[in-house]
């Protein structure tokens, strides 16, 4: 007869009150707050132990791709916008220089300067909604909140050079769209020194010091050189587990080349040091930002040639064949010739690629893009494996995932 | 010539040393726009693939792409765009297949290609062989069709709606208010096939894209 209970066989403990449990399997979404959207994940616990994730995506899949390819190329330029709708100024720098390199064509510098700076303030944007969410899901509230002003004040600065808060499409294949006023550049300039760093240094301190944060991120997913390459992993995913790799930095597109600016890396590979790398970040975007807003030169802010970029609107009224040209481009658009390419920026949440295939008329045959949320969230599995039910907030947090552009 | 594309190591020598080092397997390598494409023998595909990451340096795939060319024999290209963390280059791997012959896996060499494989094959119904976890990725569960084939309509052939008398949402045929209207902006001088609207002195119904049915259905 046995006494304890580790000796007991299955049929015993059953006579004995005991009711053996197998592994369950719960449904995480696909609506809940802390998924950024709609994610469902079918986990297999063990306890509160994660055995499997298995993500299912897709539930925002609007068909981006197939509408692009009935599109002309200006037309399909604001999907982009809508794809990673928290950085939406990112994600049209791919594909508008993706169409530059099959066009040949020359962009002046102000444009790439203007570019750059407003990649960077959608850098800032983008990841003050990331920490803000990151640091709620885990349990703190007031830094968000705080966060919240500055991406508002970037979201300010976007309207007010392009007329649209989020979905700017202010990025065209040639240059930008409209040139900004003085004004701006000395409030983003104003802003970065004053208001901006104020709020994000008093909210970061909040946190970055926390004991219950560090509790709840530091050693959670620890992703090691190897796996981040295997995985596919980039940006700050890659940056966090010590891969000093930044695609502005190595293959550095418009004028990032004349920057200065540092590259943080993680030492662990964890949910904090991704958090850390992303406060880095920030502040090496404000210094980039200063750079453009300092160094940017005057002159034409798109292209100057009329079969791509339309002409002013006050030529137009003096100028037969600038109305012509502006009629042609708003309704044929421009051809671009035969040839695939490949063009990937360094988006806030990583690699951001567009393979477009062009066969010579004015839509796009094929326009592939490739997401960054896709590797990061099928490395999920291997990442929650051992860990807690409560911690997969603070992975999907860390990991920074919008499902506009993972499911496109 | 282009000055805002991203910049990244020379292509020098790149296709002279993978013709060297991959031999038969590499059917044709093309430049175009700064990046080089290697079109390879799909079934020497996972043999080339470990090739250019141990010996050529690409340890990352970043990226499958379908593209459909339905007037081909074998429809179907698959991309792969690869990385090289060390050499900082890129590089393109082509295979072309079609709806019933399958593409060796790569997820021995990439984990990432699991989902990247899924995506394909959900898009376009490639099959890729060793790949043990082949479901749909982003469309609906129990979808039907390859949304991103060149005969898949845009507007697909279903549609959704919450019906209140099965208090959940059904599927119905998708009914369209308007006829579905896309203009190829070919200039009828430079080579349109198609009659055009009004055309009567014109030969009926010349190959090419139908003349539009009027609102009877009736074709003039």
């Amino acid at each position: 007869m046995a006494t304890s209970y580790e000796t007991l066989t299955p049929e015993e403990a059953k006579s004995a009150g005991e009711i053996a449990i197998a592994n369950y399997t719960i449904n995480f979404g696909p609506q809940h707050p802390a998924a950024h959207g709609v994610l469902r994940m079918v986990m297999e616990l063990d306890g509160e132990i994660v055995e499997r994730v298995d993500p299912h995506v897709g539930l925002l899949h609007r068909g981006t791709e197939k509408l692009i390819e009935y599109k002309t190329y200006l037309q399909a330029l604001p999907y982009f916008d809508r794809l990673d709708y928290c950085s939406p100024l990112a994600m049209e720098h791919s594909y508008v220089l993706a169409i530059e390199k099959l066009l040949g064509i020359e962009v002046p510098e102000r444009a790439m300067y203007l570019r750059v700076l407003f990649a960077e303030l959608t850098r800032i944007c983008n990841h003050m909604l990331n920490l803000g969410s990151h640091v709620m899901d885990v349990g703190a509230m007031t830094p968000n909140l705080w966060f919240f002003e500055v991406r508002e004040d970037c979201l300010n600065f976007f309207e007010r050079a392009s007329g649209a808060r989020m979905h700017a499409a202010w990025f065209r294949p040639g240059g930008v769209h409209q040139d900004v006023p003085l004004k701006l550049l000395t409030d983003i300039g104003d802003w970065l020194d004053g208001r901006m760093i104020e709020l994000f240094e008093d909210a970061l301190s909040l946190v970055a010091d926390n004991r219950i944060f560090k509790q709840r991120n530091v050693d959670i997913a620890v992703v090691s050189k190897e796996d981040a390459v295997k995985w596919g992993f980039s940006g700050p995913m890659i940056r966090g587990s010590g891969i000093p790799w930044d695609l502005r930095k190595s293959q550095p597109y418009d004028v990032y080349d004349r920057m200065e600016f540092d590259v943080p890396v993680g030492t662990k590979g964890d949910c904090y040091d991704r958090f850390m790398v992303r406060c880095e970040e920030v502040r090496q975007s404000a210094r980039i930002i200063k750079q453009c807003i300092r160094d940017m030169p005057e002159g034409p802010i798109a292209s100057l040639d009329r079969k791509v970029v339309p002409p002013l609107r006050g030529e137009m009224k003096q100028s037969m064949e600038a109305l012509i040209h502006h009629f042609k481009l708003y309704t044929e658009g421009f051809h671009v010739p035969e040839g695939d390419i490949y063009v990937a920026t360094e988006s806030p949440k990583g690699e951001f690629g567009v393979y477009l295939v062009a066969d010579g008329t004015n839509k796009p045959y094929r326009c592939k893009i490739r997401p960054t949320a896709f590797s990061h969230l099928q490395a999920m599995d291997f990442m929650m494996k051992g860990h807690m039910l409560a911690d997969t907030t603070a992975v999907l947090g860390a990991m920074d995932i919008v499902f506009g552009e993972c499911d496109r | 010539m282009n000055n805002s594309a991203p910049r990244h190591a020379a292509n020098e020598g790149v296709i002279d040393n993978a013709r060297a080092a991959l031999g038969v397997a590499l059917l044709d390598a093309r430049e175009h726009a700064d990046q080089i494409g290697l079109y390879v023998d799909r079934d020497s595909l996972v043999a080339t693939m470990v090739t250019l990451r141990d010996q050529f340096g690409y340890q990352q795939l970043v990226e499958i792409a379908g593209v459909d060319y339905p007037e081909r024999p074998e429809r179907f290209d698959v991309v792969y765009c690869l990385l090289s963390l060390t050499r900082n280059h890129r590089i393109r791997v082509h295979v072309s297949t079609d709806e019933v012959k399958p593409v060796p896996s790569v997820t021995s060499i990439w984990p990432v290609a699991g989902w990247l494989e899924r995506e394909v094959f959900d898009m376009y119904g490639v099959l890729f062989e060793g790949n043990s976890d082949l479901r749909r990725i982003l469309t609906d569960y129990g979808f039907k069709g390859h949304p991103q084939r060149k005969d898949f309509p845009l507007t697909g052939y279903v549609e959704l709606r919450y019906s209140e008398e099965h208090k959940r949402v059904v599927y119905e045929p998708v009914k369209l208010a308007q006829d579905f209207r896309s203009f190829d902006f070919m200039s009828p001088w430079e080579g349109a096939q198609y009659i055009l609207p009004g055309d009567e002195k014109a030969q009926p119904e010349a190959p090419g894209a139908p003349s539009p049915v009027t609102v009877d259905g009736e074709k003039k």
